[in-house]
C-alpha cells in the first residue's frame, strides 16, 4: 500500500535530490520550501487516499457514535438550564473532535511506517528539509480532515442540525475544525516521531479519546453534578475546543467560545508542531 | 472428553498466562471499563434528575449494570484479538496441527476470556462501590448478576472467536468490535427505556441486550425484572454463537 516505489516516491525524491550536485560539480537550482512540501504532501494524499479503511472508520465511528447518543441521550434536554435546542444539534460538535483524534492516529501512523520501513531514512540522506517533510507528512491527514468536517456538517444539516451562526458560521466552524486536526495530527507526528512505531502511537489512541470523555462533550459543564469530574472538564482543553465549534452550531456568535477554540486549538498547534520539529532534528541527526 | 478438556485447559493456561504477563494486554481492558464507569456515572448524573427517572439505587449503579455487562463483552472481544494474532503469527496453526481436539481450542480461548474478565469484573465493582455505589440486591440477586456477566463473557467470546477464526488476521479486530459496541450502546445505556424516544426506543425494544441491561439493573435495585428472558437470550445466543465459532474453526481446519 506504501507507494515507496511509486510516482508519488519518485516525486519526493525528485523534489529532494534536485538540490543535490549533478555530474561532479553542476548544482541545479535547489527547490522551493514550497516545492518540497508539495512534494511530501502528494505523496501523503495519495497513500491516504489508497487506504480506504483509514478513511471509512474515521468518517463512521464518530457519526454511529452521533447517531446513537444524540438521540439516546435526549432526554438531557429535560435538565433545567439544558440550553434551547436538540441534543443532537448539541452533539454534532463531538464528531468533530473525535475525527481530529482519528486524524492524529492516521498521521502518526503513517510517519511511524515510513520510519520503520527505512524510508525516512532514505529521505534524511537527501537535501530535503526536516520541516518540508514535516509538513509535507501532515498533508495527508489534512486532507482528511476537511472531508470528514465536510462529510460532519453535511449529515449533522442533512439530519435537522441549525447552525445557528448561519452560513459564514459554517465555515468558520470547517477551519476550527481543520485546525483542531491539524493540531492533533501534530501530536500524530510528535509520537511517531518520538517512538518511531506505528503500535507506539495507536496505544495512545485509548488516552486520547478518554479526554473528550472526561470534557464538557455529553452535558454542559454547569449541569456536571459531580464536583471532580467538573473540575476535570474545565481544566481539560478539549472542553473549549468542543464548546467553541458547539457555540457556532447552537448559540450563534459566541466571543469568549470562540477565542477559546481557537486560542487552544492554536496552542495545541504551535506546542505539537514545535516538539515534533525539534523531534525530527533528532531523528535526522539519529539517521 | 477428556481429550478436550485436555486441549481447552491448555488453550486457557496459555490465554490467561498470556494476558496478566503482559500488562499491555491486561491494562486497557481494566482502564476501559474505569475510564466508560468515570465518564457515565460520573459525567451524566445529572440526567437522574430527568422527570419520570425511577432508578432507586441511583446513577452510579445505574451506569455500573451497563459497564459490567460491557466489561464483560469486551472481556470477550479482546480474547478474539488474541485468537486473530495467533493466527497471523503462525502459533494458532501448530497449535491445530497439534490439538488431539480441536473444538477445545474453542473453549479453552473462552475459558480465558472469562478469567479475564471476571478480574475486570471485580476491579469495575470495587471501583464503583468507592465510588458510591448504592447495592440494594441481596446475595442470590447478586448471583444473578454475576450470572449474567458470565453469560455475556462467553456469547462474546465465542463470536469473537468465530469472526478471527474465519478471517484470521488481526485486521479482523474491527469487524470483532463493532456489533459487540453497537448491540451494546443501542440498548438503553444512559436512561431507563420508558425514557428513549424515536427510533432508538424502537430498537433498543427489540435488542437482546437491553433484556440483559434491565435484568442486571433490577438485581442491582433488588428488585428483578426480565429475568427468564434475559438469560433465554443469552443461551441462545451462546448456543448461535457456539455453532458460529464452531464453523470458524472449520474454515480454519480448511485453510490448513
Amino acid at each position: 500500500m506504501v507507494p515507496r516505489t511509486g510516482r508519488e516516491a519518485v516525486g519526493v525524491a525528485a523534489a529532494s535530490s534536485a538540490a543535490a550536485p549533478v555530474g561532479g560539480g553542476l548544482a541545479l537550482a535547489e527547490p522551493s520550501l514550497l516545492e518540497q512540501v508539495g512534494a511530501v504532501a502528494r505523496r501523503s494524499v495519495v497513500r491516504t487516499f489508497r487506504q480506504r479503511a483509514l478513511l471509512i472508520f474515521p468518517l463512521i465511528f464518530p457519526l454511529l457514535l452521533f447517531a446513537i447518543n444524540g438521540s439516546a441521550l435526549g432526554a438531557a434536554r429535560k435538565i433545567p438550564g439544558f440550553p434551547d435546542v436538540s441534543y443532537r444539534d448539541f452533539a454534532l460538535a463531538i464528531p468533530f473532535i473525535q475525527g481530529a483524534l482519528f486524524v492524529a492516529v492516521t498521521a502518526g501512523t503513517d510517519l511511524a511506517r515510513d520510519i520503520e520501513s527505512g524510508f525516512f531514512n532514505r529521505l534524511a540522506l537527501t537535501p530535503l528539509r526536516g520541516s518540508a517533510l514535516l509538513a509535507g507528512q501532515l498533508g495527508g491527514a489534512v486532507l482528511v480532515a476537511c472531508v470528514q468536517s465536510l462529510v460532519y456538517l453535511g449529515v449533522g444539516l442533512a439530519t435537522g442540525v441549525g447552525i445557528a451562526s448561519g452560513f459564514l458560521g459554517a465555515l468558520v466552524l470547517l477551519a476550527l475544525s481543520i485546525l483542531i486536526a491539524f493540531g492533533f495530527a501534530g501530536l500524530g507526528a510528535l509520537l511517531a516521531l518520538r517512538f518511531g512505531t506505528g503500535e507506539a502511537v495507536q496505544g495512545f489512541f485509548p488516552l486520547l479519546f478518554v479526554t473528550i470523555f472526561l470534557s464538557s462533550s455529553n452535558l454542559p459543564r454547569n449541569l456536571i453534578k459531580t464536583d471532580w469530574f467538573k473540575e476535570v472538564a474545565t481544566y481539560n482543553p478539549v472542553s473549549y475546543l468542543i464548546e467553541g465549534v458547539r457555540s457556532l452550531i447552537i448559540t450563534g456568535w459566541d466571543g469568549e467560545a470562540l477565542a477559546l477554540g481557537f486560542g487552544f486549538a492554536l496552542v495545541l498547534c504551535v506546542l505539537t508542531l514545535s516538539f515534533a520539529g525539534a523531534a525530527m532534528k533528532n531523528r535526522l541527526v539519529r539517521t | 472428553m477428556r481429550r478436550f478438556l485436555f486441549v481447552a485447559r491448555g488453550v486457557a493456561w496459555r490465554s490467561v498466562h498470556n494476558t496478566f504477563a503482559n500488562p499491555a494486554i491486561i491494562l486497557p481492558s481494566i482502564i476501559f471499563p474505569l475510564f466508560f464507569l468515570a465518564a457515565f456515572a460520573g459525567g451524566l448524573s445529572s440526567i437522574s434528575g430527568v422527570p419520570n427517572f425511577d432508578y432507586k439505587p441511583g446513577y452510579t449503579a445505574f451506569q455500573y449494570a451497563f459497564v459490567l455487562l460491557q466489561s464483560s463483552a469486551f472481556g470477550g472481544v479482546f480474547t478474539g484479538f488474541a485468537v486473530a494474532r495467533d493466527f497471523d503469527s503462525g502459533f494458532a496453526r501448530r497449535l491445530m496441527l497439534s490439538a488431539p481436539q480441536r473444538s477445545g481450542i474453542i473453549a479453552g480461548y473462552a475459558g480465558g476470556a472469562l478469567v479475564r474478565w471476571l478480574v475486570t469484573g471485580a476491579v469495575v465493582t470495587v471501583a464503583a462501590l468507592v465510588a458510591g455505589m448504592s447495592v440494594e440486591g441481596g446475595g442470590v440477586e447478586l448471583i444473578g448478576l454475576l450470572g449474567l456477566g458470565v453469560l455475556v463473557n462467553i456469547a462474546a467470546a465465542l463470536w469473537a472467536c468465530g469472526v478471527a477464526m474465519f478471517l484470521r488476521t488481526e485486521q479482523a479486530g474491527a469487524l470483532i468490535q463493532m456489533p459487540v459496541f453497537i448491540v451494546l450502546f443501542l440498548a438503553p445505556v444512559f436512561v431507563p427505556l420508558h425514557l428513549l424516544t424515536g427510533w432508538i426506543h424502537a430498537v433498543a425494544r427489540v435488542n437482546p441486550a437491553t433484556a440483559a441491561l434491565e435484568a442486571a439493573r433490577g438485581f442491582i435495585a433488588g428488585s428483578p425484572v426480565k429475568v427468564a428472558l434475559a438469560f433465554a437470550v443469552l443461551a441462545g445466543a451462546i448456543a448461535l454463537m457456539a455453532a458460529f465459532s464452531r464453523r470458524g474453526l472449520a474454515s480454519a481446519e480448511r485453510a490448513g
